[in-house]
């Protein structure tokens, strides 16, 4: 059966994804994400003035309520410049899952007529949500900029290099943590409330508003289970020049974003058949 | 060998009957608890059939076909009958519960057209979208755009929003993307339901086209016999998730008419039937309609056809009778009229005998609609109706023709040409 170019089967494989075919509908995920853009601020006053207002308004609350208020250290950086960099990536993870997680659910209507390798949306969704990203990494150089002709103390070293390793790190277990639930969303609804509210819990969990350094020794080697937490810190440390580096942490990190893409890569792989039927 | 474009094996596919699974976990979780303490689910409904939950159903059941390069195959069934999954599953959308399907060449489905049409993108920006959705190459897109905004018709609207579209400006657009892809293999379900009579006959044209001279492989899903004609090569009748019916095309489209035919009566008691308008059978009420020493209602084409019709009249009326003949899927062939009036001056309970000559008809089954009428201000108005009677005629001993092609020269048997 060799001269057929597709076979459908009913059985279906665990290890079946064939990433070939979505390098071949790379055009289509480029599509989408223009369609995002295109989409996105129609009708809108402001349009994509808010892609900068909205960071910007958050980090000015997060500089007032845990800056001032609570008195949180930051490490000895800048509040501003701490609040706004620590946002910005972590701003991304949630936009990754968030997005990511809701593939089959909001996409019936085109899933249920047309056959495209399925992944290419949640692709599409976090190179999306990179673009974001783009946008508040301009800004923070801005404001590092702005730091350093004014002489704060804020240094900028080799560490830098690691900012894309960071980010692509970020967009894979998000990616990764979407897709898992996307995969379960079709059948039990009841995780769509909690990606919202687990993402609010978890950015307490994360060194976003406060440092990991604050936390006590005793507890630092489970925090740092969590897989963003070291991600969040280097990326301050890489950027800012402050905090620490947990060179461990962050490599057990990177095994735990492998093994969640490839749990998740291989659940959607399994769902994508047949969620038609269930969703 | 290599000429196969599908080769399906035992295709499948079962759906769980009932809700699939709780709506939420947490009922998922309260079902599987009761049950594990052999209580009674407190999410069944009451009065819910307990018996059919975690029944299946199977939507295909054993579908075994081979589909040539180049055939245009046309897919007929009952509602129900399983022709969507099968598109369906061709498609890729959902994947088969049992069996093997193998397909030479690339497949473009046509579920729905506009799939993946956004509304705030212009005509031009969802051409890109909708062909890459299906498949198409950036630079393909390119190539053919000024074709396929030929094609749509829509060269004015083409950097407007899709949202300002009209529906059939939505369609054609949809249907030009789609119709210009490079596809072996096309898959359409019902698409030209929608779009004007040229659009509908552009399409067809097209579609044609690719079967017969770019060898490109049809499958057609529809409720339009004339359609299916048309266009198609060959035809399969699906009936419960089988096909009960592979071959020639007018073949195909008898049986598959006659599931609703099966029976011929030649007596209907019209006394008690529902009439379709409320103004009918209130002034001539047709009793009842009986084709006189038949037990069906089939009939040689050689011979006349004697209809017994009883009436009440309730007021003084001039009234006429009519005799409408269609196609069995509904394309009206022809009408006979009773010319003169039947109507009697007083009111009463009346019969009498209708003959008719069905000479020019040709082999095949139709439907018969029997009406009264009456004229008022020079036009004529219904004043009762029948139901569609099913009717079969049937080749006479001195036929004219022996193989009549229905599907080139129609129904109609007209005399011959006198030639001078």
């Amino acid at each position: 059966m060799n001269e057929y170019t597709t076979h459908i089967k009913s059985k279906i494989n665990w290890f079946d994804f064939d990433l070939k075919e979505l390098w071949r509908y790379r055009d289509l995920i480029f599509l989408f994400v223009k369609r995002n853009y295109n989409t996105r601020y129609k009708q809108t006053i402001l349009g994509p003035l808010w892609l900068i207002l909205n960071p910007l308004i958050t980090v000015m609350l997060y500089v007032f309520v845990f800056g001032n208020i609570a008195g949180l250290a930051t490490d000895g950086s800048p509040q501003f410049a701490f609040y706004l960099c620590s946002n910005a990536i972590w701003t991304y993870f949630a936009t990754c899952i968030t997005e990511t997680s809701n593939t089959f659910t909001a996409n019936t209507a085109i899933m249920g007529k047309v056959y495209f390798p399925r992944l290419v949306m949640p692709v599409s969704s976090v190179i999306t949500g990179f673009l974001d990203l783009m946008i508040q990494v301009v800004m923070l150089s801005a404001v590092i900029i702005f730091y350093l002709c004014t002489g704060t103390q804020i240094h900028i070293t080799s560490a830098l290099l690691l900012v894309p390793v960071l980010i692509i790190q970020t967009a894979l277990l998000g990616l990764g943590c979407g897709i898992i639930i996307a995969a379960c969303t079709t059948k039990y609804r009841d995780l769509v409330v909690v990606v919202s509210f687990g993402i609010q819990l978890w950015l307490y969990a994360s060194p976003v508003v406060y440092t990991s350094t604050m936390i006590p020794a005793n507890l630092y080697n489970i925090y740092m289970c969590n897989p963003m937490a070291p991600i969040i810190t280097v990326w301050r440390y890489s950027i800012l020049g402050t905090g620490e580096f947990p060179a461990l942490h962050w490599g057990i990190s990177w095994i735990i974003t492998v093994l969640v893409l490839f749990l998740g890569v291989m659940l959607f792989n399994r769902i994508e058949k047949t969620f038609m039927d269930t969703v | 060998m290599s000429d196969i474009a599908i080769k399906i094996e035992n295709l499948k596919k079962r759906y769980k009957l009932g809700a699939i699974g709780g709506a939420t976990l947490n009922a998922e979780l309260q079902s599987w608890w009761a049950r594990k303490r052999g209580k009674e689910d407190p999410n069944l409904k009451i009065g819910q059939d307990y018996s059919k939950a975690g029944e299946s159903f199977w939507a295909l059941n054993g579908i075994d076909l081979e589909i040539r390069q180049g055939e245009a195959l046309g897919i007929i069934g009952s509602n129900g009958a399983g022709k969507s999954t099968l598109l369906k599953i061709l498609s890729r959308v959902t994947a088969p519960t049992e069996g093997d399907i193998w397909i030479n060449g690339r497949i473009t489905s046509m579920l729905e057209v506009g799939t993946g049409f956004h509304g705030e993108l212009t005509g031009r920006e969802n051409i890109y979208m909708n062909g890459a959705i299906l498949g198409m190459s950036r630079k393909e897109v390119d190539r053919k755009m000024d074709s396929i905004i030929d094609f749509s018709e829509c060269r004015q609207f083409i950097d407007t929003p899709v949202k300002r579209y009209s529906s059939g400006m939505y369609v054609k657009l949809a249907f030009a993307v789609a119709s210009h892809l490079d596809s072996e293999i096309m898959v359409m379900d019902e698409v030209l339901a929608v779009g004007d009579m040229n659009f509908q006959k552009k399409c067809l044209g097209k579609m044609g086209d690719a079967a017969e001279n770019d060898g490109k492989t049809v499958l057609y899903v529809s409720h339009n016999m004339a359609t299916i004609r048309n266009l198609c090569s060959r035809c399969i009748v699906l009936q419960k998730g089988q096909i009960v019916f592979d071959g020639e095309v007018e073949k195909a489209i008898e049986r598959y008419t006659e599931e609703f035919a099966l029976e011929l009566p030649s007596y209907y008691d019209l006394a008690s039937y529902t009439r379709g308008g409320v103004a009918l059978g209130t002034k001539v009420c047709i009793n009842s309609i009986e084709f006189i020493d038949r037990k069906s209602a089939v009939f040689r084409n050689d011979e006349k056809i004697d209809i017994q019709i009883k009436w009440k009249e309730m007021e003084s009326l001039n009234f006429y009778f009519r005799i409408i003949i269609s196609t069995v899927d509904g394309t009206v062939i022809g009408m006979i009229d009773s010319k003169s009036s039947v109507g009697h001056l007083s009111e009463g309970e009346y019969s009498g005998l209708l003959q008719i000559d069905i000479s020019p008809l040709v082999a095949g089954k139709y439907m018969m609609l029997v009406e009264a009428y009456k004229f008022a201000g020079g036009l004529s108005f219904q004043v009762d109706e029948s139901p569609l009677i099913p009717v079969e005629v049937v080749k006479g001993e001195n036929c004219k023709y022996h193989n009549w092609v229905n599907q080139y020269w129609g129904r109609i048997m007209f005399d011959d040409i006198v030639y001078r």
